[in-house]
């Protein structure tokens, strides 16, 4: 599977190319051209804020649909803790848990289960470990996407322990094995997800080579049959939950670091403060902390984009309802052991560099210092692109062009008409004689002409799409 | 007067993991035994802080929840540093809680007044050095 896999996408019809994600995107994945937004695979980390942000709903994330479960013989649903925070007044997650058995799934393996199995076996990662600290959460896929492209030097500090639902994935895929006497193809593992970073998780994953997660559905697609089924739920619940306070705090913010019993820790939200912990980081501001958690979301994994739930409200939500559970209810055993650790590494993706060795991203990074000094500096992104010096270096990498540039076009027409009228005033003094300078004059009114159509089908793109 | 229900519960101070798994046990078994909600409810919050208190706080003990028809008695008996000054640990609020589990929600200093604002009756012995007994009455 391409290791650049991503589930947030475009569709181009409902894009009227407004520049509004380009700004956006906290990679610079993002072009306009040709009037509409095209997306730089190997940039892009998933995190989904062009999705947040687009005001046509032109980005979208590819995700499955819950009729495939058909396909299968027995399917397991892989509910995570963020699921639970989505519903108003809800006291009791069994009820979550049984409505999806209503839903069609023939068992459920909470994520928050394996979160704990995960907190545990952080806890004495740490511990034995120490020479090493601090180590940066894997949970969140954007995060390690971005620190693969982005931040080669903290690689060495990823947690190499697998997120809760790769973890749930596998002990579900066994349990189900083991109960029904099935082979693995006949039973289908489903995520509901809250976020597009996690769909590309399981087709591309990170620290595994193939992710036991079978399909992924989209939290806000399910939610309104899963609400009726949740209303049809008997009073007294089956009791199914395996996961206690450890587990369901996974879904926010901070909630991860509070299964580490340790205040030795930072925990930042939203991929802009992410890339800013990121930075500080690399540049090794921080002194004794054991554990970095980082979540892309606002909020942590209740604001993903594929959720419902203002991440605040539903912040509340999961508070009240962890307020009296156990500490934890889901504990390492044999079972689990072997689906914990990362059987292979993060590789430093180097998808920034200019050229493809040292000499040629030299020269390249000072072709691009002397654009940006000839560019506007107005950062306007009407070349489709964020920055000026995006454009720059887009164009050191033959990928635009500098008459992309507004600005850059009408200094050239100024300059060109200018040139023109000096060569006509000189006709006229008869400086120059008329039978050479005609080609000339045909030559820069020709130029002057391509410019201004160039400049015209710009303005014609938008209009069109207006 | 019919027999009670004894049930015994050794908290552990090894593994903070296990802690509000007891409170979370009588909770199921007093479900299966018909018992009303609202009583499941005052009985399953006074005793699921006062178990925390034992792992936070204490060192651990054992719990005995004696069920007859009438009334849940839970006796919690720690032999942790015992409670300096009662009065000020009632109050909402107060609370020595470390840092480490602040996150997960403890250490809000509302434990001992929601165990007294739960149940019908609760007294505390302590002895500084020794240990604290709570006992919590709830009628059904
Ligand atoms: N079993 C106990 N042994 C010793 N001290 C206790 C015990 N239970 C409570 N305390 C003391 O009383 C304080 C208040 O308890 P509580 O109201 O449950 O708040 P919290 O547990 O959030 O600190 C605790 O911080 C602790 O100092
Ligand atoms: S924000 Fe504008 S340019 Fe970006 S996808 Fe939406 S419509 Fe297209
Ligand atoms: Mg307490």
């Amino acid at each position: 599977m391409d290791k650049f896999y991503h589930s947030v996408k475009l569709e181009p019809e409902l894009c009227k190319g407004c520049i509004n994600c380009i700004k956006r995107c906290p990679t610079q994945a993002i072009r306009v051209r040709n009037g509409k937004a095209q997306i730089n695979s190997k940039f892009c980390i998933d995190c989904g804020e062009c999705i947040r942000i687009c005001p046509h709903h032109a980005k979208t994330a590819s995700y499955d649909k819950l009729d495939t479960i058909r396909q299968y013989e027995y399917a397991v649903a892989l509910p995570p803790p963020s699921l639970y925070s989505q519903f108003n007044n809800l006291d009791d997650v069994n009820i979550v848990l049984n409505a999806l058995k209503l839903m069609g799934f023939d068992d459920v393996f909470e994520v928050s289960a394996a979160a704990e199995i995960v907190s545990e076996a952080t806890r004495s990662y740490i511990k034995t470990h120490e020479s090493s600290l601090p180590f940066i959460s894997t949970a969140c896929p954007s995060v390690v996407r971005l620190i693969r492209v982005r931040f080669p030097n903290l690689i060495p500090q990823l947690l190499p322990i697998n997120p809760p639902v790769e973890v749930a994935a596998c002990m579900a895929a066994e349990r189900a094995m083991e109960a029904t006497g099935l082979p693995r193809e006949k039973i289908g593992v489903f995520f509901l997800s809250p976020c597009p970073s996690k769909v590309a998780y399981v087709k591309a994953p990170l620290g595994t080579e193939k992710s036991q997660v079978d399909h992924v559905l989209a939290i806000k697609e399910v939610y309104p049959q899963l609400l009726a089924y949740m209303k049809a739920v008997e009073d007294d619940a089956e009791e199914i939950s395996e996961s206690g306070k450890i587990g369901i705090s996974w879904g926010r913010s901070g909630g991860e670091a509070s299964g580490l019993f340790t205040d030795r820790y930072l925990a930042a939200d939203g991929i802009e403060n992410v890339i800013r912990v990121l930075e500080d980081l690399e540049d090794q501001k921080f002194a004794n902390l054991e554990f970095v958690e980082l979540n892309a979301c606002n909020g942590g994994c209740i604001g993903g984009v594929l959720t419902v739930e203002n991440p605040y409200v539903a912040e509340v939500k999961l508070k009240r309802l962890r307020k009296y559970m156990p500490v934890a209810r889901s504990h390492m055993g044999d079972d689990a052991q072997g689906y914990v650790p990362w059987t292979t590494g993060v590789q430093f993706e180097p998808v920034f560099r200019l050229g493809d060795n040292m000499m040629e991203s030299f020269a390249r990074l000072e072709q691009v210092e002397r654009l940006c000094k000839r560019l506007p500096g107005l950062d306007c992104g009407s070349c489709g692109a964020p920055t000026c010096k995006a454009l720059a270096e887009d164009i050191v990498r033959g990928e635009a062009s500098e008459r992309d540039c507004i600005y850059y076009l009408r200094e050239n027409l100024h300059k060109l008409s200018k040139e023109v009228s000096v060569l006509a005033d000189d006709i006229n003094d008869g400086i120059k004689g008329g039978r050479e300078a005609f080609p000339i004059l045909m030559d820069y009114i020709r130029r002057i002409s391509n410019e201004m159509t160039s400049l015209d089908s710009r303005m014609n793109e938008q209009e069109n799409d207006d | 007067m019919a027999e009670a229900i004894r049930l015994t519960y050794e908290i552990s101070p090894d593994d903070f993991t296990r802690a509000g798994e007891a409170s979370s046990d009588v909770k199921k078994k007093l479900r299966s035994l018909g018992v009303s909600p609202d009583a499941i409810r005052k009985v399953a919050i006074a005793m699921y802080e006062g178990e925390i208190n034992m792992v936070i706080h204490a060192e651990g003990g054992i719990i005995t929840v004696d069920i007859s028809p009438d009334k849940i008695v839970m006796i919690l008996a720690d032999k942790g540093p015992g409670i300096p000054d009662i009065e000020q640990a009632m109050q909402a609020g107060w609370s020595t809680a470390p840092n480490e589990i602040r996150s997960l929600g403890f250490g809000a200093g509302m434990g001992l007044p929601n165990m007294k604002k739960y149940t019908d009756e609760m007294t505390i012995d302590t002895v500084i050095g020794k240990g604290t007994t709570i006992t919590m009455v709830v009628k059904i």
